[in-house]
């Protein structure tokens, strides 16, 4: 239901003009498509427009480095939404535009004008842009077959070219790296993981977690490499065909898969001239430094929102329960009601045979505590910060996941001492 | 093509037809059924699905993994004998199932 009109004129064609709506959400994201519907389910009666620069109607990315790229399930697993729900809720969808300039009033309105010429003018505005996937910068990264993997096009080009690879390198070893890394392994494809840092997924998991799943993807049959330096990414005829490491060792690929990080989308909020610091600054209720603006999700740099969290401490999240709960934090602000963020941060990944489940944030651990069952394949760390748990990494033990998750979210706590016993249901010790 | 009944905790019902082989969250989802949020899009990660399966219905149903009965332990209310995760529920062809929402999911 795009209701863009084209006025023309004699003479000059003037640029097209959208509708004027209440609320203006550029970026139709998870965070995007969650502030919509929580404004529709606060009764918010204002038009909105969903507006996003890719040419699919809003979707959900988590299963892009896994299920659907192993054509587990279809694109219309995918999608959020029906068409008639987006219809019946007064939201108009624009698909494939991307604001390019944009410039908002004392009061909070203004206008942003797309890549294809056509003005939105809004009452107010969100920005629910995300981030973009950090460049590798390296001879040869802009060979063909050099690819990303954040959106529903890089999956598509990256399951494009599968069938004709059979060596992949997989550049970082972070959640994005890893998983698809074990989806591409599982496609029957020799897969090598070159990870800068000493450790896997050392910015998110303790070291014993990264210990735990090193272990078991090497034991895959995955083969990394920690501290990797790569010096150049070698082509033939414009293809890829190896990475060379720096210690002059070289790594057949036909795919070379980059996942080393995002960057903050903050280009329309420096037009708007809001705050940035790693991504547009927010206050506890979503709002921009301007007073008017909304941003949520992966964009926004918000005060850590963990009960007992340090004052002042801010934190800019990546995950989809984050774009959640902060979008219903910015629905609550935009009805005029001041509402604390909702429960407890908490981030998964599945990799092969390992369901890893996050609960709470770990930074600033002064204690850990393992449990482990072997046989079963569960492996939990237990992170304390003077004695109070604060967070939980949980490997294919949901049941350790949900009691720290439940702990958190009471202010309660797990006796350290008692937890590191496996056999000791977690839950029997919330006090 | 199959349909399922939602009810929710306070009776109101909703009738959908549902593709065949979607689950019963993504057809909840998709539609907007109040009740049903599957925050993590049915990768049995979140807990947030849950449902009551009509009595009835409850045999025509897989039997649920070891990891979906962990799950259920953590759901935000707390599961009976008849509750499984939505998400891990997939719907055959000209199959009917009759659940109820839960009165919160998180």
């Amino acid at each position: 239901m795009k209701t863009a009109t084209a006025v023309s004129t004699a003479g000059a064609p003037t640029p097209a003009e959208h509708t004027a709506t209440g609320l203006l959400i550029v970026g139709a994201s998870q965070s995007g498509v969650q502030l919509a519907i929580s404004l529709r389910a606060l009764g918010y009666t204002e038009h909105i427009t969903l507006l996003g620069d890719e040419d699919h109607r809003p979707y959900q990315r988590p299963a892009l480095s896994k299920e659907f790229l192993q054509d587990k399930i279809g694109s219309e697993s995918l999608i959020f939404r029906s068409n008639e729900y987006w219809e019946e809720h007064n939201v108009t969808l624009v698909k494939g535009e991307r604001i390019e300039e944009i410039s908002s009033s004392a009061d909070g309105s203004g206008t942003a004008v797309g890549s294809s010429g056509t003005h939105y003018p809004y009452a107010r505005l969100a920005l629910a842009v995300g981030a973009r996937p950090r460049r590798f910068e390296a001879p040869g990264s802009d060979l063909n077959g050099v690819v990303y993997l954040r959106n529903a096009d890089d999956a598509l080009h990256l399951k494009d070219l599968a069938p004709k690879a059979s060596d992949v390198v997989v550049i970082g070893g972070g959640f994005i790296g890893l998983e698809a890394a074990s989806s591409l392994q599982a496609m029957g494809k020799k897969v090598t993981v070159l990870e800068y840092g000493p450790r896997l997924v050392g910015r998110a998991v303790g070291e014993d977690t990264s210990n735990y799943f090193l272990g078991k993807h090497r034991a895959r049959g995955l083969d990394i490499h920690l501290d990797a330096r790569v010096r150049q990414i070698h082509g033939e005829n414009g293809q890829v065909s190896a990475v060379e490491l720096e210690t002059g060792e070289m790594i057949e690929a036909q795919i070379v898969l980059i996942g080393i990080g995002v960057i903050p989308n903050t280009e329309l909020g420096e037009k708007l001239g809001l705050d940035i610091n790693n991504g547009i600054v927010v206050d506890r209720t979503a709002l921009a430094s301007d007073g008017h603006t909304l941003v949520v999700g992966d964009v926004a740099n918000m005060p850590n929102p963990l009960p007992g969290a340090p004052e002042g401490e801010r934190i800019r999240l990546e995950s989809v329960n984050n774009a959640v709960e902060h979008a219903k934090v910015a629905a609550y602000a935009l009805m005029g009601q001041r509402e604390a963020y909702a429960g407890i941060p908490w981030f998964w990944s599945n990799q092969a045979d390992m369901k890893l489940q996050i609960a709470g944030l770990s930074m600033g651990y002064d204690q850990s505590v393992k449990r482990e069952v072997p046989d079963k394949g569960k492996f939990t760390v237990l992170y304390y910060r003077e004695g109070q748990i604060i967070a939980a990494d949980c490997v294919n033990a949901p049941l350790d996941f949900m009691a720290v998750k439940q702990a958190l979210a009471a202010g309660k706590n797990i006796d350290p001492q008692a937890s590191s016993d496996a056999a000791v249901q977690l839950k029997t010790l919330i006090a | 093509m199959a349909t399922v009944n939602f009810t929710d905790f306070e009776g109101n019902a909703r009738s959908i037809e549902a593709n065949t082989g979607d689950s019963v969250m993504e057809t909840a989802v998709r539609n907007g059924v109040e009740g049903i949020v599957g925050e993590c899009g049915g990768s049995l990660s979140c807990a947030t699905c849950h449902v009551f399966v009509a009595e009835s219905d409850l045999a025509s149903l897989e039997p649920m993994s070891e990891m979906e009965d962990e799950m259920l332990y953590g759901t935000a209310e707390d599961r009976e004998e008849n509750s499984r995760l939505s998400c891990q529920i997939k719907m055959c062809e000209g199959q009917t199932i009759n659940v109820t929402t839960p009165e919160t999911q998180v």
